[in-house]
């Protein structure tokens, strides 16, 4: 996608963070020197564009709950009906086909960890394939901004 | 005196807020009125949750592929385990290296024990930065492997709350997300 010079703005200037008040969209746009409604129209040309995921809060696992990076290695002439099948849990974000013999590769995130392991056990059961269970032992960085320089 | 969220709101709350704000002004009025509660005690209970720590960020949260990112390497090294603090350190340090993770070996299947995201536009250009760090920091030496991704067959946030069987699975909103 082209970005229009709003949308760049709202995501260099808030893709890190951006006030919690009652009206979020209206001190962006203080901020941004434009009105709310140019801001929310800039935010649904992104998420109309499919650049947006959601507007709102990331949650920190090791206190929102359990998360975990599974991978599964699937014989390529099942890989549609498998990542459908994990595709259905919505503990499942993050689904991603990579070049390696594990070849499917998503998070599961849950309430506590006794969750992700019945789901871990269900997923295993309905595909006969063995998860690779790689929860986070240590964040040495956790950034999921883009600098907009490197895209453009 | 704001009557806070009782524990089945504020749940609800949770869930909400994991599918992301609405896209319209005074977007938690409009949760509000789905959790039957007022704007402030939704916004009060979202400040303590900011305060506690249970946020990593709050803001726009993007899709990397759909802004140009298609190269996406996952790249995994094996470190011997004294070293791997010191190596995660310096490589979370290293400018375009968006996470920085130890995770556990599971031998046979699996011997790399440290994980980084590295994103940009063109593959050869991710595969030469990557090249270019390893030399930089000595590690080159160490048995690796990128893996690059070349489909998302799915791209949205973390849900931690519990399932709640009883609600809608999918909350009305001005816009979805996901």
């Amino acid at each position: 996608m082209e970005l229009d010079s709003l949308s760049r703005r709202l995501i260099d200037r808030f893709q890190h963070g951006m006030p919690l008040c009652a009206e979020p969209y209206r001190a962006m746009a203080e901020a941004l020197g434009c009105e709310e409604a140019e801001v929310l129209a800039g935010l649904q040309r992104l998420d109309r564009a499919g650049c947006l995921s959601r507007v709102g809060p990331v949650f920190e696992h090791s206190r929102a709950g359990a998360s975990t990076l599974v991978a599964l290695a699937v014989p390529p002439a099942r890989l549609e009906a498998v990542a459908a099948c994990v595709n259905g849990y919505p503990e499942v974000n993050h689904n991603y086909l990579r070049e390696h013999h594990y070849n499917l590769w998503f998070v599961l995130t849950g309430p506590d960890r006794a969750h992700l392991d019945r789901i871990l056990t269900q997923i295993e059961a309905e595909t006969g394939l063995a998860p690779l269970d790689l929860p986070m032992r240590s964040a040495y960085r956790i950034d999921l901004g883009f600098p907009l320089e490197v895209a453009s | 005196m704001i009557a806070p969220l009782d524990d089945r709101q504020a749940l609800q709350l949770r869930r909400l807020l994991e599918a992301g704000l609405p896209l319209a002004a005074r977007p938690y009025a409009r949760l509000a009125e789905q959790l039957g509660a007022t704007e402030d005690a939704v916004l009060e209970q979202v400040r303590q949750w900011s305060d506690d720590g249970l946020f990593r960020r709050m803001g726009l949260v993007l899709k990397h592929r759909a802004l140009g990112f298609r190269a996406n390497a996952m790249l995994v090294l094996d470190v011997p385990d004294d070293r791997v603090d010191a190596v995660g350190q310096q490589l979370g340090q290293a400018p375009g290296v968006n996470l920085c993770y130890q995770r556990p070996r599971r031998l046979p299947q699996w011997r790399y024990n440290l994980f980084c995201m590295i994103h940009g536009r063109e593959r050869a250009d991710v595969v030469e930065r990557i090249e270019r760090l390893l030399a930089e920091h000595g590690l080159d030496g160490l048995p690796h492997q990128l893996l690059f991704s070349t489909r998302a067959f799915k791209q949205c946030g973390g849900r931690y709350a519990p399932p709640q069987p009883q609600e809608p699975q999918e909350p009305q909103q001005v816009i979805a997300h996901g």
